[in-house]
């Protein structure tokens, strides 16, 4: 076990564990944000940068600071390490460096982007950005690619986190698609026209930070702030099954697998579930799901929003949490 | 599609250089020696890469074509479209650019009457400016195939040098040995 | 005429064949390794000649090679970079073109040293012809029993393979060098693990410049102690300059460490001056990621001491008025050079070769180039001097590998000592414009 200090607080974790999962543990606001870092997919993190914190402290044996900042979601900690991140002004000087970088080339165009509401992007530079742009060159842009029939390529909007190419290789296998090219002109790609269809290739949707992939069984049919999310499970023979419905009434608008707090799939799911299950008959409904991040969607919780537990007995775990208050 | 990856076949030769390159990685190690591969497939089918090579050279190392199109695109010595039987790959780079290789590339331009990128109507010249070549006390210079012509900083100098080129044939480097 | 170590017989016709090579003592080192000494005591001569990488980093060789990790069972591997891709830098092409067996030697005696059975050259795929003159030394050292199994009957095994790179300058940077000589795009990785722990192929790595490998023959013949002697203080021994640019003899030079540079630019033993007799403006002393450094501050250090070619004279001043030594490669520009056009090229070159994997470097690189090539074209605003040292700050120190850097130093020093030159060309985008333009304000302050 390794002790360490993270802006201010300590926490105990396992050996190997990184100074984000850490931090994550101790959870909150002194979180760093991370855009292209995913748990369940290996090798992933370290490119976006903007989960860069400062180690004051290496460890308790070599108490010398690191000299750069680190990528937090990769540095293993190291037992008696102090690490600051809320509480320094460097890391958040360089991150609101880093949001400007991963915007000068993004569309400003949340009001007409499917993934408005539930973007890691848009919370990102809401927390961290500036209110306007220096940027003055030309943006980079592509056309919309359909990956098949399920799945649409915006280039325009992706971060070139590579989740999605991790997911390929993990997750669906047989992967056909890819990072192309090099530098700003790198770009997600099949390179010659192809379709993404293994049945676990859907979950590119979700592991995408922003509106570069998307459900096409979805797109432009609603805003997601307007939808109800529901946990649900079938009998799936390709997936466990288990989801989140996003219905306007009881129409079921999208499924997508169950997500926590950091956008991290609990279970990757099948396109089976995905895309071709859209009656509320095909799912056996578990309660609402309680989408606890900083989100549009959150706002309009329909949950009891104060639960006093001993009058209303046998609630869902997930109206159990305490809300903050106001 | 079957039958067009068909086609794309190797010289004995190639095929031999191939082989000895992968040889020099260990076992299941055999993705290491795509880039000399694609050196070899480069030179053997007319200075660039189409779909249907690269999809040759994963079958030959045994990983998907996708592996292969993230590599051919991310080093630039990989054409991806159709060249001149020449490639002209002039230095750009500042310690170059200090001795005339601004106005190098502009001669070049002028005399073959193509911008950056393009081919010659005749299908002999491809103007292809790249960086740095390790030769910056020599420039303004350019590469053609294996090969450097370096000092080219007069006109008399680059024409004589465009000359020489249009009677060159090509040959395949390992063919030679 | 100072000591040459590593260029003492380059230009010996036939020295690249075997046997004029043996015939100029060539692989005494090899017999003297793989005979007499341990592989730690090879680590410990090369770590008693201080000798540093001289890639550009400057680390030193000896104290990398210790850290290599040997775990039972699992092979270790040296790998050469030859991927000698720094504008301003030709040194090491130059000296595997014409002394292949002396870097085949390197690295046999370096291989022994570090117990690698299989080693890599890594080369620029650029440098095609020069990889066929290398592999032409190795298959007769493996004819002559230098290579191959039971060297000189020492038990020692070693496999020697040249590998070439596709054009990409990121693959000198180690990891991404590794990368790419797995047969992947040349991204570099995250750090930890370390090639020292995790290199090539999972195993314990080491990656080494040409030229370091190089200098480890007259090590090992001559001892650690004999090279510590040559050059001053911490930079010991010889090192290979690239000189290029706006001087009479453009070249490659072996140098003692410690020679002044004003010497080196105006001496017939080296550069012979300033072409046609004009001014010196600035020198780019370490090629081009180091800061561009102008005449007074290149000759003298800012305390007034003359500057010395080493590791620490260049750097004294830190970036506020020093540079680097980097790889050696030292790019002269006269008084008719314009810096901004220069500080557009080299950050035209860093946004093409970023590898684009982390967002500070790959987004950067191309906000810096774009800004550039507006002020050099005479669409510049007065406010894009402080955006240009903001986003280079925004890009330094915070990306996966050392190319973020190497983008931001030559646009932030470019701007540190010629911000006039910069406000020149933005308030006069017509004159700027014009063919040939020079602002020449800066040089009424240097000339001595």
């Amino acid at each position: 076990m390794a002790k360490i200090t993270f802006d201010g607080i300590e926490v105990e974790v396992a050996d190997g564990t990184t100074i984000l999962q850490a931090a994550r543990k101790i959870g909150g606001s002194v979180v760093p944000p991370a855009m292209c870092y995913y748990t369940p997919l290996k090798g992933s993190g370290g490119k976006c940068r903007v989960c860069l914190v400062k180690v004051t402290q290496g460890s308790a044996k070599d108490p010398r600071p690191m000299p750069k900042l680190v990528a937090s979601c990769i540095t293993p900690v190291q037992d008696g390490m102090v690490v600051e991140n809320t509480t320094n002004e460097d890391v958040l000087n360089a991150r609101k460096g880093i949001v400007e970088m991963l915007l000068i080339n993004h569309p400003l165009d949340c009001p007409i982007c499917d993934q408005a509401g539930e973007c890691n992007l848009q919370d990102l530079s809401y927390e961290h950005g500036v209110s306007a742009t220096r940027y003055e060159e030309e943006r980079r842009t592509f056309n919309k690619v359909d990956l098949g029939p399920y799945i649409q390529l915006h280039m325009t909007r992706c971060i070139l986190c590579y989740r999605c190419v991790y997911t390929a290789d993990q997750i669906a296998g047989n992967r056909v698609h890819g990072v192309l090219g090099r530098g700003d002109a790198a770009e997600i790609g099949t390179y010659i026209e192809n379709i993404v269809d293994q049945e676990m290739s859907g979950n590119v949707i979700d592991v995408c930070p922003v509106g570069a992939l998307t459900d096409k069984t979805w797109r432009f049919k609603n805003r997601v702030w307007f939808t109800k999310p529901m946990d649900a499970h079938r009998d799936c023979p390709t997936c466990s099954g288990k989801v989140t419905l996003w219905n306007r009434g009881d129409q079921v608008l999208r499924v997508t697998a169950r997500k926590d707090e950091y956008s991290e799939v609990e279970e990757f799911i099948c396109n089976t579930c995905r895309f071709e299950k859209k009656e509320m008959s095909d799912w056996t409904i578990e309660g609402p799901r309680h989408i606890n991040r900083a989100s549009v969607i959150s706002a309009n919780h329909y949950e009891l929003p104060v639960v006093n537990v001993p009058i209303v007995p046998n609630l869902p775990a997930s109206t159990k949490k305490n809300l903050p208050q106001h | 599609m079957a039958e067009i990856i068909n086609e794309v076949k190797f010289s004995d030769a190639g095929m031999a250089e191939i082989q000895r390159y992968i040889s020099h990685y260990p076992e299941g190690r055999q993705k290491s020696a795509i880039l000399p591969i694609m050196h070899v497939a480069q030179a053997e089918f007319g200075g660039w890469l189409s779909p249907q090579v690269m999809d040759k050279i994963a079958e030959i190392l045994n990983i998907q074509p996708i592996e292969v199109y993230e590599v051919a695109t991310f080093y630039t010595m990989f054409n991806l479209k159709p060249v001149g039987k020449h490639v002209l790959e002039v230095c750009r780079t500042g310690p170059c650019c200090l001795r005339g290789a601004d106005q190098m590339i502009d001669m070049i331009k002028q005399k073959l009457n193509i911008e950056e990128g393009e081919t010659t109507a005749d299908g002999m010249f491809t103007l292809k400016p790249v960086e740095c070549l390790a030769s910056c006390g020599t420039g303004p210079m350019l590469q053609v195939r294996e090969t450097y012509y370096e000092n080219l900083d007069t006109e008399e100098k680059l024409d004589q040098f465009l000359e020489t080129l249009r009677n060159t044939e090509v040959e395949t480097p390992y063919h030679q040995k | 005429m100072g000591i040459k170590i590593l260029t003492e017989h380059i230009n010996v016709p036939g020295i690249e064949t075997l046997e004029v090579y043996r015939k100029h003592g060539g692989y005494r080192s090899v017999e003297k390794a793989l005979k007499t000494m341990t592989p730690d005591e090879v680590v410990e001569e090369v770590k008693t000649s201080g000798l540093r990488g001289r890639g550009g980093a400057g680390f030193p060789t000896g104290m990398k090679w210790s850290f290599l990790a040997k775990p039972e069972g699992v092979p270790r591997y040296l790998v050469c970079n030859a991927d000698e891709s720094e504008p301003g830098t030709f040194k090491d092409r130059v000296f595997m073109q014409k002394n292949p067996h002396a870097l085949i030697e390197g690295m046999i005696t370096s291989s022994y040293a570090l117990g690698a059975n299989t080693s890599y050259i890594y080369i620029r795929g650029e440098l095609m012809f020069v990889l066929r003159i290398l592999e032409k030394a190795i298959a007769e050292a493996y004819a002559a029993g230098l290579l191959g199994k039971n060297i000189m009957g020492s038990g020692y095994d070693l496999d020697l393979h040249v590998a070439p790179g596709g054009g990409a300058y990121i693959c000198g940077e180690e990891t991404a060098l590794l990368e790419s000589l797995e047969g992947k795009r040349g991204n570099p990785r995250n750090k930890p693990p370390f090639p020292a722990v995790k290199g090539l192929f999972a195993s314990p790595t080491v990656v080494n410049n040409v030229e370091s490998i190089a200098s480890v023959p007259w090590i090992v013949n001559n001892g650690g102690a004999e090279y510590a002697k040559i050059g001053v203080g911490r930079s010991t021994g010889t090192k290979l300059i690239s000189a290029s640019g706006n001087i009479n003899n453009p070249g490659v030079y072996e140098i003692e460490l410690g020679v002044p540079v004003e010497e080196f630019i105006y001496s017939d033993e080296y550069c012979g001056g300033i072409l046609k007799g004009k001014q010196l403006k600035a020198v780019v002393p370490g090629g081009s990621s180091v800061p561009i450094l102008p005449a007074n501050l290149i000759l003298k250090t800012a305390a007034g001491e003359d500057r010395l070619m080493t590791y620490e004279s260049l750097s004294d001043g830190g970036f506020v008025s020093g540079s680097m030594l980097g790889s050696g490669a030292f790019i002269v520009f006269d008084e008719d050079q314009c810096i901004v056009r220069n500080t557009w090229n080299y950050a035209r070159f860093y946004h093409h070769e970023s590898c684009g994997q982390c967002s500070p470097c790959r987004e950067g690189t191309g906000w810096m180039e774009k800004v550039l090539h507006r002020i050099e074209h005479g669409h510049g605003h007065q406010q894009d001097i402080d955006l240009l040292v903001s986003v280079a700050k925004q890009i330094e120190g915070n990306t996966i590998c050392p190319l973020g850097d190497a983008a931001a130093w030559p646009v932030a020093s470019a701007v540190r000592h010629f911000r006039d030159e910069f406000e020149w060309h933005i308030k006069h985008p017509q004159e700027a414009t014009l063919p040939g333009a020079v602002y020449r304000g800066q040089l009424e302050t240097i000339t001595a």
